[in-house]
Formats: C-alpha cells, sequence, structure tokens
C-alpha cells in the first residue's frame, strides 16, 4: 500500500509538539485518526456516507508515521486523491486541534497546507512607534531651547556674577624675595606693629 | 615655578566659565561610554574566536599596557592640563594635528550614526510577534511561493540585505535613495542632538541611562545565554586555541597587529574626544586612576560580551538540527530519539548498515565554524547570526528589543565622544559669535552631519560604509596617535609635561611611564602603521558585496588617507586649509 496511488503518508512529531505531555501513539488515537479523515470525507458532497470502517491505515511505524487511504462504501476501489486531499485541507484545523498540533507537527506529505493570507495593516507597527519616538525628541528638543533662551534671558537680566578665582594649577603666583606677592594685595593686610601709633599702645582709662 | 608659555590656559575662547562635570562620577561614565562601543560586541568576540581564544588574550593585554594605556593617559592628563579640546591642545606641537583629529572625528560620526540608524530600524521593527525576519514574504504574484531570493539564502540576510537595505550588486550602482533608512537616519541625529544640545550639561545626563544600560541587558543575556542548551560548547569554541595550533599563534604576526588594532581603536584613542572630556575636569584631578580604571574596564567589558555572545552562538547552533530531522524522517526513528551528542554515533550507525540510504540523503555538514565564517563580526553578527538565533529563543520579540536596545545606546555613548571631540575644538576656536547660544553650534553641526550622511541611505550605501570603515579611519588615526605621543615626549618635553602631571596629581609619573611614552608607544605605533601599509599593498582593496546569486568580494579601490595626507601637505606648504581628499571608487 506505501506509494499506491491514492494514499497519503502522514508523520506525525507529538514530542516535538508537547513535550512531556505528549501521549503515546496506540490503536485508539488511530481509530480517533480514522474518525477526523472520515468526518472529513463526509463534508463532501457525494461522500456523505463515509464510515470510519473505509478509513485504511498501514505501515504505523514508531517515528510516528504511517499511510492511509479511503475506499469507497463498495470497498473495491480507493476514492481519487485530489477530493482527499481537498477535504483534509478544508478540515485541517479540526483535525490538527483534535491531536493537539498543528501544520508542522501532523504532516501530510503531498498535501500542502493553506497559508495564511497575509496581513497588511493599513500602518506597519515599526511606523507607529518611530513616529511616537520622533514627536517625543522633537517635544524635548523644543523645550530644553526655550528653557536654555530663558535661561539667558534671566542671566542678562540679573547682576554679573564675580568671577571666582579658581584653583588653577597655572595660577601666576609672583614672587619676589621668596615671599609670595598675593597675600600684600589681597587678604586683609597685617598691621605691623613697629607703626603702631601712641595712643594704641596705653590702654585708655 | 612659573608658566612658561603655551595657549592661554585661562576659560575658554568664549570668555564665559568653561563648563564642568557634575561629579566624577558623570566624566568618568562619559569616557567608558565613548571608549566601549560598538566593536566591543561584534569585533572583540570574532577576533578572540579566529585568533583561537585564550592564546589571543596574551597579545592583547600585552597591546593594552604598553600601548592602550599610555597613550590613553597622555591624551587625558593634556587636555585636563591644557583646558582645551584637541585643536587648542595640539598648537604647541602642530596646529594641523588637532585639525586633523577633528577632521576624523567628523568622518567618523557620519558613517558610525547611520549604522545606528540601521540599529534603529531592527529596533522598531522588534516590536511585533512574529518578528518580520522569521519568515519569508510571498511572491510578488501571491501564487503561493516564497520569493526566490529569500528561499536561496535564509529569512534574515533576506530581511537585512534587501528589505533593509535594498542593497545593490555593486558599489558603482548608487540606485535610489531608501526613505525608510533615511527618516531612521533623521531620528538618530534627532536623538544625539538632543542629548548633545548643551555639551556636557545634557550629556552629562544622558549618559547615566547610556552608558550603564547596556552592562544590564549584557548581564541579562548572559543569565540567560548561559541557561540555553547548547551555551557550554559555544564557550568552550571561544576559549580554545584553535587545534594543530596552541602556542604556534603567538608566533603570527598577524594575531599581534589585530591586537594592537583592537586595543587601539577599541579605547577609541586620537579621535579629540577624551581630551574635550578631559578639558572639562578641574586641574587637580587624579587623571592616572581614570586611564588606568577606564582602559581595564573597557577590556573586561569586551571579554564579558564575547562571553555573552558566545554562548548564545552556541544555542544557535546546538538548535541547528536539520539534519537530525532528515535522519529521524528517512529511517522513521522516534520524534527526538536523536540528540545532538548521539548524532555522529548514530549516523556512524546508519552508515554501516544502509549506506545506500545514507548517502541518498542532502546531510549537510554543521559546525559551529560555519556560521562564523558567514562574516559572524560587523554587521554580519549582529544583524544576521544574532537575530536569527534570538528567533529560536521564547519570547523572541522582548530578546530582540533588549539586543537592540543595548547597540543603540552603546553606539549613542560613543557618538556623544565623537561630537564631543568636533565641538569642544569648534567652541574653543570661537568660530561662532559670543552671543549665539551653544545650542546653535551644536544644532548646525549635527544638521550637517545629518546632511553629509544622506549618502549613506542609497542602495549602495552600505559598501561606502565598510569603504569608509576599512580605509577612512584607521590609518589617520594610527598616525595622529603617533604624532600625538612623540609630540608630547619630544617636542613639548617630558620635564615640563611631568611637571603638569604632579601639580595635577601630586606626583610625578613613575618610569613605567616615562619608558613607554619615549620609546615604546612610538615603536608599536610606527610598526603597526608599517604593517598596515604593507596588509593594505599586499592585499587587493575590496568590500563583501551582496550578489542575489552569489555572496562574493568584488574589487574596488576606495578612498584612505584623507585627512592625514592633508596634515603633511598643509605643514609643507602652509595651506591655511586642509583639502580633503575625499573619494570614491576611481
Amino acid at each position: 500500500m506505501p506509494d499506491a496511488e491514492n494514499a497519503f503518508k502522514v508523520r506525525l512529531s507529538i514530542r516535538t509538539a508537547l513535550g512531556d505531555k505528549a501521549y503515546a501513539w496506540d490503536t485508539n488515537e488511530e481509530y480517533l485518526f480514522k474518525a477526523m479523515v472520515a468526518f472529513s470525507m463526509r463534508k463532501v458532497p457525494n461522500r456523505e456516507t463515509t464510515e470510519i470502517s473505509h478509513v485504511l491505515l498501514c505501515n504505523v511505524t514508531q517515528r510516528v508515521s504511517f499511510w492511509f487511504v479511503v475506499t469507497d462504501p463498495s470497498k473495491n476501489h480507493t476514492l481519487p486523491a485530489v477530493e482527499i486531499q481537498s477535504a483534509i485541507r478544508m478540515n485541517r484545523n479540526r483535525i490538527n486541534s483534535a491531536f493537539f498540533l498543528n501544520d508542522q507537527t501532523l504532516e501530510f506529505l503531498k498535501i500542502p497546507s493553506t497559508l495564511a493570507p497575509p496581513t497588511d495593516p493599513t500602518m506597519p507597527i515599526w511606523m507607529i512607534i518611530f513616529s511616537v519616538i520622533f514627536c517625543i525628541v522633537i517635544v524635548a528638543v523644543m523645550l530644553l531651547i526655550f528653557s536654555g533662551i530663558r535661561q539667558r534671558r534671566r542671566k542678562s537680566k540679573g547682576p554679573s556674577e564675580v568671577d571666582d578665582t579658581e584653583d588653577k594649577c597655572e595660577n601666576m603666583i609672583t614672587i619676589e624675595n621668596g615671599i609670595p606677592c598675593d597675600p600684600l594685595d589681597t587678604k586683609g593686610g597685617h598691621i605691623n606693629d613697629v607703626f603702631m601709633t601712641e595712643d594704641e599702645r596705653l590702654t585708655p582709662l | 615655578m612659573a608658566w612658561a608659555g603655551g595657549a592661554e590656559p585661562h576659560g575658554d575662547g568664549r570668555g564665559d566659565k568653561r563648563p564642568a562635570w557634575d561629579n566624577k562620577g558623570q566624566y568618568l561614565l562619559s569616557c567608558l561610554g565613548f571608549a566601549v562601543g560598538l566593536g566591543n560586541i561584534w569585533r572583540f568576540p570574532y577576533l578572540c574566536q579566529t585568533h583561537g581564544g585564550g592564546a589571543f588574550l596574551i597579545p592583547y593585554l600585552i597591546a593594552l599596557v604598553l600601548e592602550g594605556i599610555p597613550v590613553f593617559y597622555i591624551e587625558l592628563a593634556i587636555g585636563q592640563c591644557l583646558r582645551r579640546g584637541s585643536i587648542g591642545v595640539w598648537t604647541a606641537v602642530s596646529p594641523y594635528l588637532g585639525l586633523g583629529c577633528l577632521t576624523v572625528s567628523f568622518l567618523v560620526s557620519l558613517y558610525y550614526n547611520t549604522v545606528l540608524s540601521w540599529v534603529l530600524w531592527y529596533l522598531l521593527n522588534s516590536f511585533q510577534d512574529p518578528l518580520p525576519w522569521s519568515s519569508c514574504p510571498l511572491d510578488i504574484n501571491r501564487t503561493g511561493a516564497f520569493e526566490a531570493e529569500c528561499q536561496a539564502s535564509s529569512t534574515v540576510s533576506y530581511f537585512w540585505y534587501r528589505q533593509t537595505l535594498n542593497i545593490t550588486a555593486d558599489i558603482s550602482d548608487n540606485g535610489s535613495i531608501q526613505w525608510r533608512l533615511l527618516a531612521c537616519l533623521a531620528a538618530s541625529w534627532a536623538v544625539v542632538y538632543l542629548c548633545v544640545i548643551r555639551g556636557i550639561e545634557t550629556t552629562g545626563k544622558a549618559i547615566y541611562f547610556t552608558a550603564l544600560f547596556p552592562y544590564l541587558v549584557l548581564t541579562i543575556f548572559l543569565i540567560r545565554g548561559l541557561t540555553l542548551p547548547g551555551a557550554v560548547r559555544g564557550l568552550i569554541y571561544l576559549f580554545t586555541p584553535n587545534p594543530g595550533r596552541g602556542v604556534q599563534t603567538l608566533r603570527n604576526p598577524r594575531v599581534w597587529l589585530d591586537a594592537a588594532t583592537q586595543i587601539f581603536f577599541s579605547l577609541s584613542l586620537a579621535f579629540g574626544g577624551h581630551i574635550a572630556f578631559a578639558s572639562y575636569n578641574p586641574p587637580r584631578n587624579n587623571c592616572e586612576k581614570d586611564a588606568v580604571t577606564v582602559a581595564l574596564v573597557n577590556s573586561l567589558t569586551s571579554l564579558y560580551a564575547s562571553i555573552a555572545v558566545f554562548s548564545v552562538l552556541g544555542f544557535k547552533a546546538a538548535n541547528d538540527h536539520g539534519n537530525l530531522l532528515r535522519l529521524l524522517n528517512a529511517f522513521d526513528l522516534p520524534d527526538q530519539s536523536i540528540s545532538r551528542d548521539d548524532y555522529a554515533a548514530v549516523l556512524a550507525h546508519l552508515n554501516a548498515t544502509q549506506p545506500e540510504s545514507v548517502a541518498r540523503l542532502p546531510l549537510e555538514v554543521c559546525q559551529l565554524e560555519d556560521f562564523l565564517d558567514k562574516s559572524a563580526s560587523g554587521t554580519g553578527l549582529a544583524f544576521v547570526v544574532f537575530t536569527e538565533a534570538v528567533l529560536h529563543m521564547p519570547g523572541a520579540p522582548g530578546w530582540a528589543v533588549l539586543f537592540f536596545g543595548m547597540l543603540f545606546t552603546l553606539g549613542l555613548s560613543s557618538m556623544f565622544g565623537n561630537l564631543e571631540g568636533i565641538i569642544t575644538p569648534l567652541l574653543d576656536l570661537g568660530v561662532l559669535r559670543r552671543s549665539v547660544p551653544k545650542e546653535v553650534l551644536t544644532g548646525l553641526v549635527c544638521l550637517l552631519c545629518f546632511l553629509s550622511a544622506t549618502c549613506f541611505a542609497l542602495q549602495s550605501g552600505s559598501y561606502w560604509l565598510q569603504v569608509f570603515d576599512s580605509y577612512a579611519a584607521p590609518l589617520n588615526l594610527i598616525i595622529f596617535a603617533f604624532f600625538e605621543v612623540v609630540g608630547i615626549a619630544y617636542v613639548y618635553g617630558m620635564p615640563r609635561f611631568s611637571d603638569d602631571i604632579a601639580c595635577m596629581t601630586g606626583r610625578r609619573p613613575g618610569l613605567y611611564w616615562r619608558v613607554t611614552w619615549k620609546v615604546v608607544s612610538p615603536l608599536l605605533l610606527l610598526t603597526i602603521f608599517v604593517a598596515y601599509i604593507a596588509v593594505l599593498a599586499w592585499t587587493p582593496l575590496s568590500y563583501r558585496a551582496w550578489d542575489p546569486q552569489y555572496v562574493g568580494p568584488l574589487g574596488a579601490t576606495g578612498s584612505h588617507f584623507g585627512p592625514a595626507l592633508a596634515f603633511p601637505w598643509c605643514h609643507t606648504w602652509q595651506d591655511g586649509c586642509p583639502k580633503l581628499q575625499e573619494g570614491g571608487a576611481s
């Protein structure tokens, strides 16, 4: 029966799909499969009388893979491949969900799955996010520029600040005779005792 | 000791107080952010693996100690001491050295931000499930088949080369402007402008996020990567030396050249950015400690990133089980019965029992080397290899957002350094009147850069970028760094420099510094320069092109020596303006 004219090979990857929750493939599961195929065929006009017994499976391997055909009520010949193909494609979703699998893990070789129609959103997502980011950036830039202008206006109106003398390495410390000149200019000045007046030496009465 | 001359050290050219960092942390993070860039993620891991992992670290560390840290220290010290940008600082050596640094910073900003705009494009596209690079788009006629070009290569390559770049087959074929890339370019320049608008006042705030976020994401990726299956394989692959080479890697001069150039570009030396950052420091600051700290953290980051990257790459390799499926299907073996480790044994067994069936199977030779050969460095790593790896991780859009967000912030912090290397010297020169606010200058610079960079949004833009990246910047930077070190050690004078350092840090530079500055670093830089020229002369100048039929290198002559040639020229002819020899394929 393998490679017969109207036979299809099916391949399941249960462990890939379900991991630990994988069920074992036994005759009951095969019965369910036959039932799903029969159900799909019954939906085709002219084939409403398909029974479970008309679906034949063979060559079940450990993979899990097997071949199946659908015979007609007289069990003399098999139904044409085209009909089975279209029937399975119509009900692919129901068959997949009966086994908790999807198009990749429940493969019908030679039956291509119908692809979802390409979704062309009116506005691609990236454009939305781009506009959001761009607007935020522009607003922030404007805010910074305006706050800068305001700061400058306030500074020009306010009193001019004194330039603080920073602690610079390169500060010119003019040195004369080994004494730093700075203290003579900026500090409050030392009073030279020699030139104290007579009055200050004598305590007042 | 009285100050004996040189440029006037007080304030800046505009007459008001020079801006300063809010705290030391901002300064360190800025230098670190500038040094740590995209190269740490996608250049170092590739080099590390190509030259046999553990063995590569030895020349890398030697180069760091003999070349990287000394030149870095010079830059920070001279910037902090003279408190000017690159042009002001090098007036004592040569006025055109600073101008050269500025020009290189400008050119690098152009193409660096273009790469950032690509990252931004991917980031914007990551906010959807399923990710757009996970599947091929349908044929134009929607007949049910996928696009031919996509099927011939892979979904990720197709998304990168066709849907993002829309690349042409040749550099001479310019194609049209890609308006999506142009919009992303405008957005990234807007973001850069937002952060640089008031100089270090604004970058100092932004740097907290842009410098620290990548470390957070790297840690997340590291933890996630190490828990993924196959990660350990990637790490073992990274650190084991190439089979049969072992210690011999050290005898290969190519390894030393790669290590020296990698440390040089990784620290972003000779751009003028570090000089600019240091010029905003208070004069009494221990720049020696800063230099050593930042350089070491930069190298550690490279190592950290390579572990994260390779654990994900190892996972990607382990995930590629096309061969396993073929074996299972052909011989109807139970689902998932062959694990990756059993593959070799099972294949041998089957080959022995049923050789004809095995021979008929289209089994690929799957090795980790294959991905890495398919350009797992540079843009190839980020946009092709890593994006594919992310597809297989559960919660792919989240990981993609994190990854591209990290790349964007990494690049952004480096851009700050590049732009400060341009803006600070211009401010010091006083190109605009004092009444004109700083925001105008930064705006003009960003606008000029954006307009100049629009050529990269052409269809052949990626090729131009490759040419720029390979030939325009590296040679010039090495020359500038050489002249920086020689200028300080011999023209400015070591005694004078030692005095300045003593004033700033509190003690004179030790023997190690003086020896490296006077002898070792200049020699090393000269050697690298000569070796680079030799390599350039030996191999035909080329760039990797995307041929819709086949990917292969095509020959081209590109521009290089642009700003550097101008420098000695101007010196001889006393010309005012350096003429840039910008050029395309000739």
